[in-house]
């Protein structure tokens, strides 16, 4: 059988900021139509992981493979955008199409499917719209649809969903869901175990190196994300779906047992 | 004051050369400055006229062309400052402080050392509507022509690179030379206006009209025409004043932008003072 070839691979990865490694060994391959979430705790390296997969970061040793004119999408952190840069919305989806253009202005074709995403994504007639008036929701999908607009074969999301209220994260999910339906490969890091990670149906877990790569119901035990996350946490069974939860009481409890 | 009296100065030719490149220079740094104060670069101003007066000295001293000389010494140090940011070490302000001071003391030593230079230092310090030569007008202008030029074919590249650049090299814009030309345009820039201006107060004509057209517009298109407007009529009015009160012209065009930023404050009301947010990044 031939095995297809991955979008994206990475074998043996170490990347390290001024002789620190920030990520050590990590193999992995995303492949056409993946839909992986990258989680782990803060410095565990997970926007380095996504920074070697984009590219933007040469790592010290390993090596990145990537499919002949394959094509990224990235959508960074709502956090680092300066919401206050005089941009619209539709400017921002331009910005995609920048390589090459020479002219400063859009053809009308270019306009028409730069409505064409937004239309999409639900935010069709929000094109004209300062960024920073838009709600938390419609900002990541104004960002995502600058994503789209690049008709990339892979997307990958730094913590989509981070400061995000409940029902704007169900929305980016659902959204994401849709976009990978329609066979677009999907990479997304996030803090959010249940709320994110356990709906994908690929889950990575990095702690400096990749501590365990497969599906929520065998990457989601208490063992794994005790060496993931160095506490103890739980696992529990709620509607079929696998729920984390800290083991935070129980320690507090051991910790009065033994004071007493 | 009648027709006359104002229109007396223009019997003069240096007077003319001086209208002219001040209202140049000034849409020039209008139009330079909006990506300079929206990639938050606002000091780079400040610290490359300093740089480029060390390169006007040592120039001087040598015998070498004023405008080579010291535009090869401020695209030096603009390229210094982005290689050590680059490298992650220090701070983009810091690097901007440390290597364009020691450019600027390096220049004073250098006058120091080997005696005064035929140029007067007050007049590259302050400004001078006196010493504008015919080459002057003719490279302000060659400036400005390029300047133009570039901010139309590059539009593209240099608001995603301004806006976004990580994204921007992602999607396989060619950041770092983005950046490269627009640091060269903007030592250009510095270099052409200096002589109106002075080192000390040509930073102030890279950031106040875009602050002022930033406080009228959330269009970014239109934050680069109102700027170079409003460093143009700056330029303009500012050179008339420092003829009619006898003030050194650098000083007569920066109060001028400051007086325009104050109208357009009390204008669009203090809460629009919110959009400068994204000056102090």
């Amino acid at each position: 059988m031939i095995r297809a070839q991955p979008l994206l691979a990475l074998d043996g990865v170490t990347c390290a900021y001024r002789s620190q490694p920030a990520l050590t060994d990590a193999t992995l391959e995303i492949g056409a139509g993946a839909f992986v979430g990258i989680v782990g705790p803060s410095g565990s390296g997970k926007t380095t992981l996504l920074r070697s997969l984009l590219g933007t970061l040469v790592p010290v040793r390993g090596t990145v493979r990537r499919r002949s004119g394959l094509r990224l999408g990235y959508v960074p952190q709502t956090e680092t955008v300066d919401w206050s840069f005089p941009v619209t919305v539709r400017d921002v989806v331009l910005m995609a199409r920048t390589r090459g253009r020479v002219l400063p202005w859009s053809s009308r074709e270019e306009r028409g499917e730069v409505d064409r995403v937004l239309t999409r994504l639900g935010i069709g007639d929000l094109g004209g719209r300062h960024i920073r008036d838009l709600s938390g929701g419609q900002q990541q999908r104004a960002f995502i649809a600058r994503a789209l607009f690049g008709r990339p074969d892979l997307l990958l999301l730094d913590e989509p969903t981070s400061g995000i209220d409940v029902r704007t994260r169900h929305e980016v999910l659902h959204l994401l869901e849709h976009l990978n339906d329609d066979g677009l490969a999907i990479v997304v890091t996030t803090h959010d175990l249940n709320g994110i990670a356990s709906h994908l149906p690929r889950i990575v877990c990095l702690n400096g190196e990749i501590v365990a790569d497969g599906a929520p119901d065998d990457v989601l035990t208490p063992d794994v994300l005790e060496r993931t996350y160095g506490a103890p946490m739980d696992v529990l069974e709620h509607g079929g779906m696998r729920v984390v939860v800290d083991r935070f009481e129980s320690n507090v409890v051991a910790l009065r047992r033994r004071a007493s | 004051m009648t027709w006359d009296r104002l229109l007396e100065p223009y019997a003069f030719e240096f007077f003319r050369h001086g209208v002219i490149v001040a209202t140049v220079a000034g849409a020039l740094c209008g139009l330079i400055g909006t990506f300079v104060v929206l990639r938050g670069m606002s000091y780079i101003g400040h610290g490359l006229s300093h740089s480029i007066f060390s390169g006007a000295a040592a120039s001087a001293l040598l015998g070498f062309n004023f405008y080579l000389g010291a535009g090869m010494w401020g695209l030096a140090s603009g390229l210094m400052i982005s290689r050590v940011t680059r490298r992650n070490v220090i701070r983009s302000d810091a690097a901007i402080g440390v290597i364009t001071t020691a450019s600027f003391a390096l220049g004073l030593a250098l006058i120091g050392l080997f005696g005064t230079v035929e140029r007067s230092i007050d007049a590259t310090l302050f400004g001078s509507i006196l010493g504008v030569s015919t080459l002057d007008l003719w490279v302000v202008m060659g400036v400005a022509l390029l300047a133009g030029a570039v901010v139309f074919f590059r539009y593209r590249v240099l608001l995603f690179t301004t806006f976004d650049p990580e994204v921007a090299a992602v999607s396989g814009v060619a950041t770092a030379r983005a950046d490269a030309l627009l640091m060269l345009v903007l030592t250009a820039s510095i270099l052409a206006t200096m002589q109106v201006l002075g080192v000390i107060l040509v930073s102030a004509t890279l950031v106040i009209p875009p602050v002022v057209a930033r406080m009228l517009t959330s269009s970014f298109p239109r934050m680069l025409v109102l700027s170079s407007v409003i460093g143009g009529v700056s330029g303009f009015v500012g050179m008339n004043l420092s003829y009619h009160f006898d003030v050194s012209s650098g000083a007569t065009i920066v109060l001028v932008s400051a007086a325009l930023f104050l109208g357009a404050f009390l204008v669009t009301g203090p809460q629009r003072l919110g959009r400068l947010a994204t000056v102090s990044h």
